[in-house]
């Protein structure tokens, strides 16, 4: 579960990014965080996985507080997250089952456990067949799978995504956002930012709404009202 | 730390020196050139130490006694000799075993042959806890009453003193010094190592390693390339050693000096090269690594 109260986040420089936001995401939801850009949605997220800290108010993930979480807690509250980016953040020299083993692997997780769970994680994103190529091999839509695979497979309780068609065509986009509504309903908390109305528009799911960080709407329906730009 | 991942480090490690093999290769040669200046005054000085306690025990402060004095008198002095403070032996030696040893010395010159030990005065052989300290042993000898003389070679251990306290100064500031520049290049050699990993080691941080798990390889990786530059420093000095110590051999002006022999120091500088390789090592990594861990 996540929850914000009376949130606000001030960067050094002065930047108000955050500006008093109250929301609970509960267990098993699905939600996508909308709006203009530099609205605080990134700043947002990083809030949820302890990149930055809120200047006041309380942030609550998974049982981390993470107002006062301390260094050495923040990897165990990122075992609870998987993440993933509009950039796929993946390692070019790894192959792709390289790629999901890693993160499993770098947790100390045993070889028989990787063993046994990337295929699984890779099959679920459909990529199986592609297990040994390197991420140059595979289309946009396919590196993202294979980012959603890997963010998957230590089998964490919420998946954030920031942003994750922002560097696919539209219709990999729409199998994307598919993809995360399946893992969401394997039971997954799925938390999506995104920029792409047509694309929110046809999920019929919660839509968080923010401008200047501010929250302006919070509702169900699919629905994407106010203007971008 | 986590189960079966040793292997994991020690990969990673060498992958790290070998990928950056100039760099690896330019702080092993820095740290080897830092280690061999700091030893080799480190050396001096612990040389310098060895020719001073030498002389220390053989160079002998002799005190005459007053002729006049009663022999019961003159054994009372070595009391009030030994309550100063910085002396380590006191013989008394009479006028007649001074006159035989004398004569011993110079068995065969006619020059002395008809001297009697009459000429020469009883007197106190002394030997010094600290040569550095000679010239106010020597004040205090000359103001016990009954001693009418008291010849010392100051000039001799004062030289000495200045050249370990110098040697001894040098050192440390050297260490000092070359330790931060070894620290500096370590740590931007292994920085470079982080650069090229940065990737991984975001992903790392974003599922949730332990920031041991993200630094170890490196320091690890720092550990290495420090260890094998104090092997080489080791390898190095113990080489030069010999080589001063050969030419000292066959030298005629400085044939007086031995030098301690290498194997009486190889322990203690290898321990310390060793412990000094693994610091630099560990520091330089550590503060190369720090800005990618808070994340
Ligand atoms: N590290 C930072 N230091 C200073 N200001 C920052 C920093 N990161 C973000 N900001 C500012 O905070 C505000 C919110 O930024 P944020 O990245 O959260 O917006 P966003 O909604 O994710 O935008 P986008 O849709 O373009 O990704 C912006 O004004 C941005 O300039
Ligand atoms: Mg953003």
């Amino acid at each position: 579960m996540i929850s914000m109260y009376e949130v606000y986040k001030s960067y050094e420089n002065g930047t108000s990014a955050i500006r008093g936001i109250n929301l609970t995401i509960e267990d098993g939801e699905f939600a996508f965080l909308v709006g203009p850009s530099g609205s605080g949605k990134t700043t947002i997220i990083k809030m949820i996985t302890g990149e930055v800290y809120p200047t006041s108010g309380v942030v609550s993930v998974n049982g981390f507080d993470l107002s006062r979480i301390k260094r050495r807690q923040t990897p165990k509250l990122r075992r609870t997250l998987g993440v993933i980016f509009q950039d796929f953040r993946l390692i070019d020299k790894k192959t792709v089952y390289e790629n999901v083993a890693f993160a499993m692997y770098v947790l100390g997780k045993s070889n028989k456990e990787i063993k046994q769970r990337v295929p699984y994680v890779l099959q679920l994103v459909g990529l199986e067949s592609r297990m040994s190529c390197l991420p140059a091999e595979l289309s946009g839509g396919e590196q993202q799978r294979v980012a959603i695979a890997r963010a998957l497979v230590n089998n964490p309780q919420v998946i954030i995504a920031d942003e994750p068609t922002g560097n696919i065509d539209p219709a990999r986009s729409l199998e994307i956002m598919m993809l995360l509504e399946k893992i969401n309903e394997l039971g997954t908390t799925v938390l999506v930012v995104t920029h792409e109305r047509e694309l929110v528009n046809r999920f019929s799911k919660r839509v968080i709404a923010i401008d200047a960080g501010r929250l302006i709407s919070d509702g169900m329906g699919g629905y994407y009202e106010y203007d971008e730009e | 730390m986590m189960r079966n991942r040793l292997g994991y480090y020690i990969k990673e490690g060498f992958t790290g020196i070998f990928k950056h093999g100039f760099m690896s290769f330019a702080t092993i040669c820095v740290i080897t050139a830092c280690l061999i200046i700091m030893g080799t005054f480190a050396l001096l000085a612990i040389n310098i130490q060895a020719i001073i306690s030498n002389l220390e025990s053989q160079n002998q402060i002799v005190a005459y006694i007053d002729e006049n004095l009663p022999d019961n008198e003159a054994a009372g002095i070595e009391n009030e000799i030994r309550r100063i403070e910085n002396i380590s032996t006191v013989r008394f030696v009479t006028r007649e075993e001074a006159f035989s040893n004398f004569l011993a010395k110079y068995e065969n010159n006619s020059l002395f042959s008809d001297l009697d030990a009459s000429v020469l005065k009883d007197r106190y052989v002394i030997t010094l806890k600290d040569i550095a300290d000679m010239e106010m042993t020597r004040d205090q000898l000359i103001s016990i009453p009954g001693i009418v003389k008291v010849n010392a070679h100051l000039e001799i251990s004062k030289g000495f003193v200045t050249l370990r306290n110098i040697a001894g100064l040098v050192s440390i500031a050297l260490v000092l010094m070359l330790l931060l520049v070894s620290v500096f290049i370590m740590a931007n050699t292994i920085k470079l190592a982080t650069f090229s990993r940065r990737e991984e080691i975001a992903i790392m941080k974003i599922v949730g390693a332990t920031n041991w798990f993200i630094r170890f390889p490196f320091i690890l990786q720092g550990m290495m390339l420090g260890i094998a530059g104090s092997m080489f420093a080791y390898l190095i000095e113990w080489g030069l050693y010999y080589l001063v110590a050969g030419r000292l051999a066959v030298s005629n002006t400085f044939s007086f000096i031995t030098l301690v022999p290498f194997d009486m120091i190889t322990l203690p500088l290898l321990i310390s090269f060793g412990v000094l390789g693994l610091l630099v090592g560990v520091f330089g990594s550590t503060s190369a690594i720090k800005n990618y861990l808070y994340i």
